[in-house]
């Protein structure tokens, strides 16, 4: 039983970690939370939805789905944050852009989808295996792979290419990469586009495991997500992999335990206790205040 | 303003701004006088229900953005978890109306107080975060709240809510919708909290938020308890926005958890954004634009929270202080008792000079 829950949650875990790579990704860059990843999330899911049922094949459905996701994020960042960016603003404008980016985007989504639950098509549906009294379904354990894989992927990313010698520059030090040669609105637009299929990939997979879609899917999805990425320590890749693993579990464990009503306040009581106890999360370098 | 103050000024560059915030200010005791009559005449004039129900809404409203100003606009802190207050406020004090059959001023009062020490508790936070991760513990607190609302049913019954909440009443008098008794409530209200809030902006305290928001760190050098101001604005943000949630939820009469989710939360924030930041009159007209908007436009339900999203997005854009968001552009008048302690410190180092 504790076994089964703990796979489950690890299962959903993944889920949340690919979601929280895009969270942690701008962060590293921007020192911004980009409040409407979770609604990008949600329109990468819709999307798939609307080009599967177009029929012409499911993996160019949702290859078309996680580009055009993609694409969404870089048209986020450069309609509204590039021109806040251009003006320096203040950072709480950033965030309010967000989260009015996320509300255009949520309540669009509710006008021409409707509100209600759709019916997703399972993907990899090929029954179930059981190990040691677990069942696992071959979903589950294609998420899992799929989701390792990208994460595997997004650090070679990272740390061999000269796009992400870029990314970890900017991080470091926005100016000082531009001064080096580093097209620095390329490379945040890059992260967003990077994000935004990142989203809509675990968008995908999520809907494919629960079989169904509705707009404000990504209200939830986001803020765990991001919760598992502050637990991890944002900015850094395998923390958002271990976050998103302690955030899926414990949300399992809760539901089994507390009652299923208490599931979703798991990922708050989480991260307002690591907030308070190690606000640099398990894995996250300390920031230094400079005058 | 006498005329010396005046022709100080008078070399500064004049605008439109300058003129109208002049006039204002010379007039201010026919407009105010103005004001107030219209707003008591309204209900007696219009008599429509609908749209003395739509005033009230409006009213709570504003006293919602004034609570959520306090700590976005003084001290520079953003709560996405203001509904929190506003359920807490709310089901205390429909509670106690409902279950202890106390009366709605007792039981607002108690609202605040408890609302007040859940501001306290969040605001302790502040000790250790800042910026966005604050914000992101607010949105924590405010689905937790929603959460306990939802989970703990002997008390709050549920996702069933509380219904059937009492009229506010004075001496056994009901105060309703129909005899405009609500919208007077509201008006004194909403008076109260507006003179509250004027009288924090040009307190001591007020100055120490200002200085928050501008630069913490100065702040800190210039010897601001910078803590415990930053606590202080959470709780009085807290008890201001629970008073408006008891309002409401005696307005409708009926409150669930959902009522309080966090669009209410990014309602109230556009509000406090439209209006502009930091002020007082921008709540007033954020307020009024934001709650009759849906009103007005019935054709257009479905993209209401589609257009709260571009004008969070546009403002930000084009304009981040809001559309009466203006600087003041009259002198900043220190009370007698500042300037007073100004006086004798300057006579003070004059003396040690000597």
């Amino acid at each position: 039983m504790i076994g089964q829950q703990i796979f489950n949650g690890l299962t959903l875990g993944m889920c949340y970690a690919l979601l929280a790579v895009g969270y942690s990704l701008v962060f590293g860059i921007l020192r911004l939370v980009n409040f409407s990843h979770g609604s990008i999330y949600a329109f990468g899911a819709h999307a798939a939805l609307l080009f599967v049922s177009l029929k012409f094949g499911i993996v160019p459905a949702i290859l078309l789905s996680l580009l055009l996701t993609g694409v969404l994020g870089i048209v986020i960042d450069k309609t509204a944050l590039e021109p806040l960016r251009k003006k320096n603003s203040i950072g709480i404008a950033s965030l309010i852009t967000t989260i009015g980016i996320s509300n255009i985007i949520q309540n669009l989504l509710t006008v021409y989808f409707g509100s209600e639950k759709k019916a997703f098509p399972a993907l990899f549906d090929f029954g179930t295996i059981t190990v040691g009294g677990i069942q696992i379904t071959w979903t589950q354990i294609f998420i899992c792979i799929i989701s390792f894989a990208l994460m595997l992927l997004l650090v070679l990313l990272v740390k061999k290419t000269k796009v992400g010698l870029a990314m970890r520059g900017c991080e470091q030090n926005a100016k000082a990469a531009s001064l080096m040669g580093v097209n620095v609105n390329f490379v945040i637009s890059f992260t967003f586009f990077i994000g935004g299929v990142s989203a809509a990939i675990a968008g995908t997979l999520i809907s494919g495991y629960y079989q169904i879609v509705y707009p404000t899917m990504g209200y939830m999805a986001g803020l765990k997500a991001f919760a598992a990425a502050v637990l991890g320590g944002i900015g850094s890749i395998p923390g958002a992999l271990t976050g998103g693993l302690l955030v899926g579990v414990s949300e399992s464990m809760a539901a089994t335990f507390l009652g299923s009503t208490y599931r979703d306040c798991m990922a708050f009581v989480i991260l307002i206790i690591v907030l308070i106890v190690r606000p640099n999360g398990l894995f996250g370098k300390k920031g230094i205040t400079k005058v | 303003m006498d005329k010396k103050q005046h022709d100080a000024n008078a070399n500064k560059k004049k605008n439109m701004v300058y003129y109208i915030e002049y006039y204002v200010d010379k007039y201010k005791i026919p407009l105010a006088a103005v004001t107030a009559v219209l707003l008591i005449v309204l209900p007696q004039v219009v008599s429509n229900q609908y749209i003395v129900t739509t005033a009230v809404k409006i009213g709570i409203y504003i006293m919602l953005a004034l609570g959520l100003n306090i700590l976005v606009g003084y001290t520079g802190l953003v709560s996405l978890g203001h509904a929190g207050f506003v359920a807490i406020g709310a089901y205390t004090a429909s509670l106690l109306a409902t279950r202890l059959g106390l009366n709605f001023f007792g039981s607002i009062i108690i609202g605040m107080v408890v609302a007040g020490l859940a501001g306290l508790l969040l605001g302790l936070p502040t000790l250790r975060l800042s910026g966005t991760y604050l914000s992101i513990v607010t949105l924590g607190f405010g689905e937790i709240v929603k959460t306990i609302a939802m989970n703990w049913d002997p008390v709050t019954n549920g996702t069933l809510g509380v219904k059937n909440i009492p009229a506010p009443s004075i001496f056994g008098y009901k105060l309703t919708i129909a005899n405009n008794g609500l919208y007077y409530l509201m008006l004194v209200m909403l008076l109260l909290i507006a003179l509250f809030c004027y009288a924090v902006y040009k307190s001591r305290t007020g100055r120490a938020f200002l200085a928050i928001k501008t630069d913490e760190m100065a702040g800190i050098m210039m010897g601001i308890n910078v803590t415990y101001y930053k606590v202080l604005a959470f709780v009085l943000s807290a008890v201001i926005s629970a008073a408006a949630g008891a309002l409401y939820a005696t307005l409708i009469g009926y409150i669930d958890p959902n009522t309080f989710t966090f669009d209410v939360s990014t309602l109230i924030l556009s509000i406090v954004i439209l209006g502009g930041m930091g002020t007082i009159r921008g709540m007033f007209l954020g307020a009024a634009i934001l709650i009759s908007f849906p009103e007005v436009s019935r054709s257009l339900m479905d993209y209401r929270f589609v257009v709260y999203g571009l004008i969070l997005v546009i403002m930000m854009r084009f304009r981040p202080q809001g559309l009466l968001g203006w600087k003041s552009q009259m002198p900043y008048r220190l009370s007698k008792y500042v300037k007073g302690r100004l006086e004798e410190t300057k006579q003070d180092s004059s003396v040690v000079k000597q």
